[in-house]
């Protein structure tokens, strides 16, 4: 029987999720909720310079001061062996983690960690903070990727040649890689094309906004064996990256999950973890830190900020015949921008004959940039569709006909090299068209906008255990960090294997010594990959317990089926529920658990396509959200309201990003709004109701044909919001966020070309 | 750091007056802010919220008076207040979220001296005058004399204000408030402006004051007398907007430039005479 013809009974259902209540009473554990006896505080001393070199480090005075434990600078932290660890989305180069974790020869960013203080006390920590006597010599800073690119820019590494370029360039520069994608000629495309529009956009860089702060708790015992409690994206990665970061075995570190507040992406690294751990090892003593919003923002994260320009031609009967597009992303301090995933992902939605995208990866002077939801895919669509936009306007199509005629479909061969199998972007189109948002009517000075967006996911290594209790109640032991309902995702899978109600089972998400490792909660694979785990997981605990009734009965296994929570003689009416095998597994060979650990492949892609209304106020400038309606293919939603709870919380960081989030850097690099009063995330009153319509065409490799669906909201926001400003105002914004100020100033400037010619 | 809890006005400036540096608390909803970042680390904080007279609004022969420690919820729930001075309420009401605006006060807006403080330039347009009481006694200033500058008052080492004191409103007057964030709330004004008007029987323009705030380093009064005489038609609406962006002395920060906020400003006085003015017509 194929999953689109099993008649489901839990899958698709909308039970209350398992850690709900501890969420919403309190009682969840956060990062930051944990404390251990004769615990210190450690806290971070930071680069107050964009770019400087660190003359000298004197922390005489502060290890001098009294309840001062430990203090470590870069000295205390050797380079680990060059190599490249793997955490979902990014991939983290060992030897510039141990750089960014604690500054050598050269801080590369405000924000960037000198040196750490363990002490008695947050106050006396902080007191000791002051101690520390550094000596910089301040350096010319580049922030700005255009800027950074210029062959007279300020200098980040003196040891970075750009990659992807032949022959290999002889002058160092903050190019770090180029990457580009092509198929058929261009050239030639562009000649058969009727009309051709180039566009250059920009964006800044933006931050992940999860509400948690990092935080952390370490304790290193003296015979070398220690435990971290931290919230993360998978403890697995945190593990791995503190063992290299201290040379440390696999099998020394615990690393024990909190519950997360939020990630996005953002928790896939370490910042705090391999510092607290130093500070342990160096005192004796357990060590907690946590992070202010302010070193959030200067130190983590963020998102790259962009410089794009697209070209696209197209015939007069809509089909598009060639697309380039050149995108260059800030990294940040150290190489390694998503600009890959713009590049790769930016005219996925859509089977262009010819194309070209190159990506350019370019350090800067902020924080490392690291993954944000759909990391790089919300860039190229912003640049990619809203050209797109401009293009339906001139041939006078609708734009949704204008997308649907150029859509990609099953058989498709993608940007990216593989052909696509079942894809859900033609339905999205069509449903979307003939959904009531689309035919409401607008009022002055409102405007609709329409975008899609496109996002891989991916599969990846995950484990289940399924313990089964005498009393028929599951144990699931799982080792993704849940942020974004997947303990309800994972029991309802199970629980529909098993024939029993979602609250029978009980997840629950174990540390680092409990399950075998798991690749972090990311790439929006948890309930595709880490699902697949869990079905075959509870297969297994089926497997058994049919082989322990049928001892029991004394027949062949074969002779024993399964059904609603129990064995079934299959020639016969005897049944034993799940409780009655339990209770006799003593007996029969002993406690039953079923296991899976897999690496998951045949993700299916997710595509996605947005409606928004807003309103514009010509006098202010100010943009204001009206209707917005998103329109995604999950594959198969296993918990709808988490399903739409995904779509509308991608919408929401896009409206932000779109309106009014930015880093703002003063002319010294420093950040300027290093907290939530001017880092301009949404407030549930900017927003109205997000609707949420999940179209369902199943992914053929997934037992309940789940795709993934975290990442792909986020995508079309930008380019939607971009085109429904035009569309009320008749203004073409280019460059993010569309902030009030910059959109008075777009509108008067329109107006006086208006009135001059 | 020391905290206390005075029972009366005469102990609380005692104790400010004893302790070199001490700061009121009110609702804390700035100082605890400045505390916990360390831009302020005062010897004492002194808690004005037990002092009963601080926490009530009265109505009198003469007006309203509003304790300075009276939260942004207090206020907004006073019908009779809300009714006599709607624009001086709805600033109180825009201030932070409905958390916030359990703790917010009038005192701590005004005395925090921030140039974007929302109900100065409502009480400004109201001619609020602001009781004050200190080692050396009472005395009474209107409340535009309180800021001199981003976080400087013209208050003496001791110095409480104890309450505002809003006039009577005559027939056919009301106000209104408006300011321009970039969100909807939990933000703060990149530019505000207050406009109270009383309309003659012939619903012409009597009496007239416009408070504008976050456009100078303090909230400022515009002079506004033009608009008496008027209904408020497009071409005295233009030079309100004009004379409102030509009396701010802004700056170009992360939070606007200079020429935004002049325009802003100025549309904004522009709305909020209008507003003022259909409500004023409704309180015949
Ligand atoms: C999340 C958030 C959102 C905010 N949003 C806004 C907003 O939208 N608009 C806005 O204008 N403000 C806003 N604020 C700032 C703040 O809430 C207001 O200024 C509020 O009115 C301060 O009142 P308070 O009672 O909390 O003052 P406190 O913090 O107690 O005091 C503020 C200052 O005034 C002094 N002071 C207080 N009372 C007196 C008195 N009676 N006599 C002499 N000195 C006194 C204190 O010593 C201190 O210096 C916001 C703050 C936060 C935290």
């Amino acid at each position: 029987m194929t999953y689109e013809q099993k008649n489901l009974r839990v899958v698709g259902t909308r039970p209350i999720r398992h850690d709900g209540p501890d969420k919403v009473t309190g009682r969840a554990n956060y990062a930051s909720d944990f404390t251990l006896p004769g615990m210190l505080w450690g806290r971070v001393l930071r680069s107050p310079h964009a770019h400087a070199k660190v003359l000298s480090i004197n922390t005489d005075k502060a290890r001098a001061l009294p309840g001062v434990k430990a203090v470590i600078t870069g000295a205390d932290l050797p380079l680990p062996p060059p190599g490249v660890t793997q955490a979902g989305e990014s991939a983290i180069n060992t030897q510039h983690l141990a750089k960014n974790l604690l500054a050598r020869d050269k801080v590369l960013y405000d924000g960037h960690p000198v040196a750490a203080v363990a002490a008695i006390s947050e106050a006396v920590a902080r007191e000791a903070l002051g101690l520390i006597e550094i000596e910089y010599e301040v350096l010319p800073h580049v922030i700005d990727v255009d800027e950074a690119m210029k062959a007279d820019a300020p200098l980040l590494h003196d040891d970075l040649f750009t990659e992807g370029v032949e022959p290999r360039p002889e002058t160092p520069s903050n190019i770090a890689k180029r990457i580009v994608v092509s198929k058929g000629d261009i050239e030639k495309g562009f000649a058969e094309a009727d009309i051709v529009i180039e566009r250059t956009y920009t964006t800044k860089a933006v931050h992940q906004g999860y509400i948690e702060p990092q935080g952390c708790v370490a304790n290193y015992a003296e015979d070398g064996q220690a435990m971290v409690w931290c919230s993360s994206q998978g403890q697995f990665v945190i593990r791995d990256l503190c063992i290299t970061m201290l040379g440390m075995e696999a099998s020394s570190l615990k690393v024990i999950p909190a519950e997360i507040g939020g990630g996005f992406g953002g928790k896939t690294t370490v910042y705090l973890e391999p510092l607290a751990l130093m500070l342990s090892k160096a005192s004796g003593r357990p060590v907690k830190m946590t992070m202010s919003r302010g070193e959030v923002l200067r130190a983590t994260g963020p998102h790259s900020g962009s410089s794009m320009t697209a070209r696209i031609g197209a015939m007069k009967d809509g089909t598009i015949t060639s697309a380039e597009v050149v995108i260059k992303f800030q990294a940040g301090a150290f190489p390694g921008s998503p600009v890959g995933a713009a590049v790769m992902f930016c005219s996925a939605p859509y089977d262009i004959p010819n194309l070209s995208i190159t990506g350019y990866d370019v350090v800067v002077n902020i924080a490392k940039v690291h993954a944000y939801r759909a990391p790089g895919a919300p860039n190229g669509a912003f640049a990619f569709e809203t050209v797109l936009d401009e293009l339906a306007h001139e041939l006078k199509m609708d734009p949704i006909d204008f997308r649907a005629k150029n859509s990609a479909v099953e058989g498709s061969k993608s940007p990216y090299g593989p052909t696509y199998g079942p894809l859900g972007g033609i339905e999205c189109l069509s449903s979307a068209k003939n959904h009531p948002h689309y035919k409401a009517n607008l009022g002055p000075n409102q405007g609709r906008g329409v975008a899609s967006g496109f996002w891989i996911n991916i599969g990846g290594q995950s484990a289940a255990t399924v313990v089964v209790n005498r009393d028929g109640t599951i144990s699931l032991v799982e080792g993704c960090p849940d942020i974004g309902g997947s303990r309800a995702s994972l029991a309802m899978m199970c629980a529909e294997v098993l024939g029993i109600a979602a609250e029978k089972v009980r997840p629950s998400i174990v540390d680092t010594t409990a399950i075998a490792f798991n690749d972090v909660t990311g790439g929006s694979r948890v309930t595709f990959a880490t699902g697949m785990a869990v079905v075959q997981a509870t297969e297994d605990a089926v497997r058994q317990m049919r082989e322990r009734a049928a001892k029991m009965w004394d027949i062949e296994v074969d002779q024993v089926g399964w059904r609603d929570g129990a064995a079934q003689e299959m020639n016969g009416n005897r049944s034993l529920t799940i409780s009655q095998i339990a209770q006799k597994a003593a007996k029969t060979g002993g406690q039953i658990m079923g296991h899976a650990s897999i690496n998951a492949a045949g993700a299916g892609p997710s595509l996605t396509t947005h409606l928004c209304d807003l309103e514009v106020d010509r006098e202010t400038g100010k943009i204001t959200i009206l209707r917005y309606t998103a329109f995604q293919d999950a594959g198969k939603a296993v918990h709808p309201s988490y399903v739409e709870g995904q779509m509308q919380g991608g919408v929401v960081q896009g409206i932000g990003w779109a309106l009014n989030e930015e880093y703002i850097h003063d002319e010294n690099g420093r950040l300027e709004n290093a907290g939530f009063l001017d880092y301009r995330m949404p407030v549930a009153s900017d927003l109205p109701m997000i609707d949420a319509v999940i179209i369902e065409v199943p992914n053929p490799n997934h037992p309940f044909g789940v795709r993934g669906v975290g990442e792909a909201p986020i995508v079309p926001p930008l380019a939607a919001i971009a085109n429904a400003i035009y569309d009320a105002t008749g203004v073409r914004m280019r460059d993010l966020p569309f902030s009030p100020p910059k959109v008075l100033a777009a509108l008067e400037a329109a107006e006086k070309t208006k009135a001059n010619g | 750091m020391q905290y206390q809890s005075p029972a009366s006005i005469d102990e609380a400036v005692a104790a400010l007056a004893s302790i070199g540096g001490a700061r009121v608390l009110a609702g804390g909803t700035d100082l605890l802010v400045q505390l916990r970042s360390g831009a302020a680390s005062p010897a004492a904080v002194i808690d004005i919220k037990n002092i009963a007279g601080l926490r009530t609004i009265s109505e009198t022969a003469d007006g309203f008076r509003i304790g300075a420690a009276v939260s942004g919820a207090e206020i907004t729930d006073h019908e009779a207040l809300v009714r006599a001075w709607p624009g001086v309420t709805e600033a109180a009401g825009l201030i932070g979220s409905t958390q916030v605006q359990g703790r917010a006060s009038l005192g701590g807006n005004v005395c925090n001296a921030s140039p974007a403080a929302d109900t100065t330039p409502a009480l400004i347009a109201a001619r609020a005058i602001a009781e004050i009481v200190g080692p050396g006694g009472k005395r009474s200033i209107p409340v535009e004399q309180i800021a001199t500058g981003p976080g400087k008052t013209s208050l003496a080492s001791g110095e409480i204000v104890v309450s505002f004191l809003l006039p009577k409103r005559p027939a056919s007057s009301a106000d209104a408030y408006l300011r321009l964030i970039p969100r909807t709330e939990m933000d703060i004004a990149v530019a505000g402006a207050a406009v109270s008007l009383t309309l003659a029987e012939d619903g012409t323009i009597a009496d007239a004051r416009v408070g504008i705030g976050a456009v100078a380093p303090t909230p400022l009064v515009l002079d506004a007398s033009f608009l008496v005489g008027t209904t408020l038609d497009e071409a005295v609406l233009a030079k309100l907007a004009e004379a409102a962006g030509a009396a701010a002395r802004p700056i170009d920060d992360k939070r606007g430039t200079i020429d935004y906020r002049r325009k802003v400003v100025g549309v904004l006085a522009k709305r909020a005479a209008l507003i003022a003015y259909e409500r004023a017509k409704g309180a015949r």
